[in-house]
């Protein structure tokens, strides 16, 4: 026979994956181990008042992304309530919007959502820069700022270095030092940081430097109940930069994630009182590869073709397919080049995703458990002397029967394992039990034994790499290896040694001779 | 185990691998596999050819025509009830006689009017068909096997099993039922496999399972050195085979009757490799010297020569 057309097929198809394989790998830096994990933050904000019984209006700041982190998944736990988010007009902030028309008594809303590490740059660019902030000072105060912002300015050599001179003297009393005169007509006797903030904002603004106040919550690894922290952000070089306001370090950590900008309240409610709100963040590992996923960060062609840009429903459903390839090849090898005799040519890889459900060992149990009692029933019913169709379909009500039988008596027991049989698929049980009754009948229980036997051990064999997360992340991201597992099974098509299982039968032939 | 592997090799043992990859798939029409399956059709086919086949009492082909059993059967003393489409003997059942209103098996055992509906609703139900498919039954002739078979052969009817490529005889062998292989002619379930010399038609090695042996197990008799009678008849049934079908690898099941001789039982596209086993003897030097000299073997007298000249046993081992 003629294999050169086979192995040049297989060798184009395997060149194609590498080719892909690599250029994801190598251009589009796809991580390559799915072990990398990245840090991925779930937080949650969760309001409660009294409603007085009449229509109830609030409002909520959401947290952004952008400097260093993207906000997922946000979901609204609000039954009742009317909802919608919106950006506000005059600033970069977003607000939920809850309203209801009558509510009364205690109210509880959610918001959830996920946060992970940015794949952006580190601010976001605004083509013009921002207005400057209105200046509220009284006349004394505008003279006091005036004689600091002199003083700072003969000080300081740049923007940052003003910025940092600044805070320094708004923050003087905290470090021991006498507190200038005109720091005190600025600040007030006992200023609070907010009102430290403001007052910064607006000095600011007097030496033509945009600035904002930032609200957000540190990322903590668990928090029940975080803070709401507030620092200082300055406009220059066509980007927003951070500073520490107490510390007055021209930087904030990464893990800070910033909610809302300006003096605004975080939460404003009408029809309602006694509010309060509590944040709390708990921190979840994730593998790098569903961080690439949801991020959707590069725009190239290849991602935008690919799996990654499917809705998750269906992208959930291919992790699951994805690896049956190569437990088919893996049967492939079994069959062809062991040798081991099964049920069926694909039956051991069903009863392996039927395994996925319940778990190996479990599932094990649960197979041999139900295989045995259908078959005791399936010899009964024999006797019975039923129509074909008729018994397969007995056999079907007695597996479904004996399903519920075990769900019942393992919950009862407290194992909550059984539970999870409701997805074994029937089907595969009761084909696998009528055709070990043929096979039984006709070729003793001894082969039926075998075959039942290869099944299992096949689909054992085949279980981890259906269930490996490893897997399913791996040929999700690189789909086109699945074009090597083809490549592989066609040259398998053509393997024409002995099977293992044959060395034994024909062990007699060679020693006969010798 | 690579030795092993190597020494098999070196033999000629064919695998089922190398069967199916170089020999099944490319000398076989897979639109032909249905002829072979059937075995309505290939009797079909083998009358209009001339081939004597045990001549069919009557087929059941819906349910509705079961009701109807006993009438059918009537006429016939003794008879065989089989699958059409059935592999391996499956499903076969042997009916020599009546006793009231049972009938009696070739293993003595009786069986009612009611069982033997049953289990020819099972037969055209499909359960013994490949996939499952609906299937229709059979009621031939019971044969009456040739007296050379009786003192080593347990219950059952032994048969011949010729392999055929491209028309040339090059492996047979008798299979004697036992015991153990509960009067079934099947090497799986532990009937006797003995490797027939094709020059002569002499059995000359015999196995059970993969053990050798020289003597029926039931009968205590030699099974080896019996010469099986109307060899040539046989060589040339299998050798017609070809055109008959126009299959390359086949394999034929031969019967041989009292008084009607040789009658073909049943084709088989993927013929099992035991054979090799009850030969002492390795399938593939045979099929490649056949391919080598496929030119030259264009008629039944040709080829049959060709196997007599170079399958005897002594050649080989």
């Amino acid at each position: 026979m003629d294999n050169k057309k086979l192995y040049a097929l297989a060798a184009v198809l395997i060149l194609t994956a590498l080719a892909v394989f690599s250029y994801k790998i190598l251009v589009l830096k796809y991580p390559l181990q799915p072990q990398a994990q990245t840090d991925v933050w779930s937080i949650e904000a969760r309001l409660r008042f009294d409603a007085k019984g009449k229509s109830v209006k609030l409002n909520m700041m959401l947290p952004q992304s952008g400097r260093a982190h993207t906000v997922v998944d946000e979901q609204f736990v609000s039954s009742g309530y009317g909802m919608n988010t919106r950006k506000a007009k005059d600033s970069d902030n977003r607000k939920v919007f809850w309203s209801v028309r009558r509510a009364k008594g205690e109210q509880v809303l959610y918001y959830q959502a996920r946060v992970r590490p940015a794949a952006l740059s580190k601010g976001a660019q605004t083509s013009e820069p921002p207005p400057l902030t209105e200046n509220t000072f009284t006349e004394a105060q505008n003279v006091a700022a005036q004689t600091l912002l002199s003083e700072i300015r003969s000080r300081s050599a740049d923007s940052e270095t003003f910025t940092v001179e600044l805070l320094k003297r708004l923050n003087e009393h905290y470090t021991g030092v006498e507190s200038s005169e005109d720091a005190v007509v600025l600040l007030g006797k006992r200023p609070d940081l907010s009102r430290k903030l403001d007052v910064a904002v607006q000095m600011l603004a007097l030496a033509k430097l945009p600035a904002r106040i930032a609200n957000g919550i540190r990322l903590q690894q668990l928090a029940r109940s975080v803070n709401i922290r507030q620092w200082l952000e300055v406009y220059y070089l066509d980007q927003w930069h951070a500073y520490d306001p107490v510390t007055a370090v021209p930087k904030i950590p990464e893990d800070y994630l910033t909610w809302w900008w300006g003096n605004d309240a975080f939460v404003k409610l009408r029809g309602g009182e006694n509010i309060s709100s509590r944040i709390s963040v708990k921190l979840n590992k994730e593998t790098a590869f569903s961080g690439i996923v949801e991020r959707g960060a590069d725009r190239s062609i290849v991602t935008k073709f690919s799996l990654m840009a499917l809705p998750v429903e269906t992208q959930v459903i291919y992790h699951v397919m994805l690896p049956i390839p190569i437990a088919v090849l893996l049967l492939v090898v079994l069959r062809n080049v062991v040798g081991i005799k099964t049920f069926g040519t694909f039956m051991p890889v069903l009863i392996a995703l039927a395994f996925r459900e319940t778990q190996l060992l479990w599932g094990v149990f649960m197979f041999c458990f139900i295989v045995a009692m259908g078959l005791i029933s399936r010899f009964y019913l024999d006797r019975l002397k039923l129509l074909l169709v008729a018994r397969l379909a007995a056999i079907f009500i007695i597996v479904v029967l004996l399903m519920a039988v075990i769900s019942i008596l393992s919950h009862k027991l407290g194992l909550h394992r059984g539970l999870s049989i409701a997805l074994f698929p029937m089907v595969i049980l009761t084909m696998t039990i009528e055709h070990m009754t043929i096979v039984w009948e006709e070729r003793g229980a001894g082969q039926a034994l075998q075959q039942a036997a290869g099944s299992l051990l096949v689909a054992v064999l085949a279980y981890p790499l259906l269930s490996l997360e490893f897997f399913q992340n791996f040929l999700f991201i690189y789909t086109e290896l699945l074009l090597v597992v083809l490549a592989i099974t066609l040259l398998l098509g053509r393997y024409t040694g002995y099977r293992l299982t044959e060395l034994w039968r024909f062990k007699v032939l060679a020693r006969g001779v010798n | 185990m690579f030795a092993l592997a190597k020494q098999l090799s070196h033999l000629g043992v064919l695998g089922i691998n190398r069967r199916n990859a170089d020999f099944v798939l490319p000398y076989n029409d897979r639109r032909l596999y249905l002829l072979a399956d059937d075995k309505l059709q290939s009797k079909q086919l083998a009358l209009r050819a001339g081939i004597a086949v045990p001549a069919l009492y009557a087929t059941i082909e819906i349910q509705r025509q079961i009701r109807d059993l006993s009438t059918i059967l009537a006429p016939f003393p003794e008879f065989v009830v089989k699958p059409a489409q059935g592999s391996g003997g499956d499903g076969i059942i042997v009916v020599t006689g009546r006793k009231k209103a049972h009938y009696r098996k070739a293993n003595g055992e009786l069986m009612t009017e009611h069982e033997m509906q049953h289990h020819i609703s099972n037969i055209l139900g499909g359960i013994y068909s490949l996939g499952g498919k609906p299937d229709k039954a059979l009621i031939e002739y019971l044969v009456k096997f040739d007296p050379v078979f009786k003192d080593i052969a347990y219950q059952g009817v032994p048969d011949i099993r010729v392999i055929i490529f491209l028309g040339v005889p090059v492996m047979a062998m008798v299979r004697l039922p036992t015991r153990q292989s509960d009067g079934k002619a099947n090497l799986h379930q532990g009937a006797i496999g003995a490797g027939i010399d094709i020059a002569t038609g002499l059995t000359n090695f015999a196995v059970q399972g993969n053990k050798n042996v020289s003597e029926h197990p039931d009968t205590e008799n030699t099974v080896i050195g019996i010469q099986v009678p109307y060899w040539d008849e046989i060589l040339n049934i299998a050798s017609n085979c070809y055109e008959l079908t126009g299959m390359g690898y086949q394999g034929m099941d031969i019967i041989l009757d009292q008084e009607k001789g040789p009658l073909m039982l049943e084709l088989n596209v993927r013929p099992g490799l035991n054979i090799q086993i009850a030969n002492r003897a390795g399938l593939l030097p045979r099929l490649n010297l056949v391919k080598e000299n496929r030119d030259a073997l264009n008629s039944t007298e040709s080829r049959v020569s060709f196997a007599k000249m170079h399958f005897c046993s002594k050649s080989f081992l």
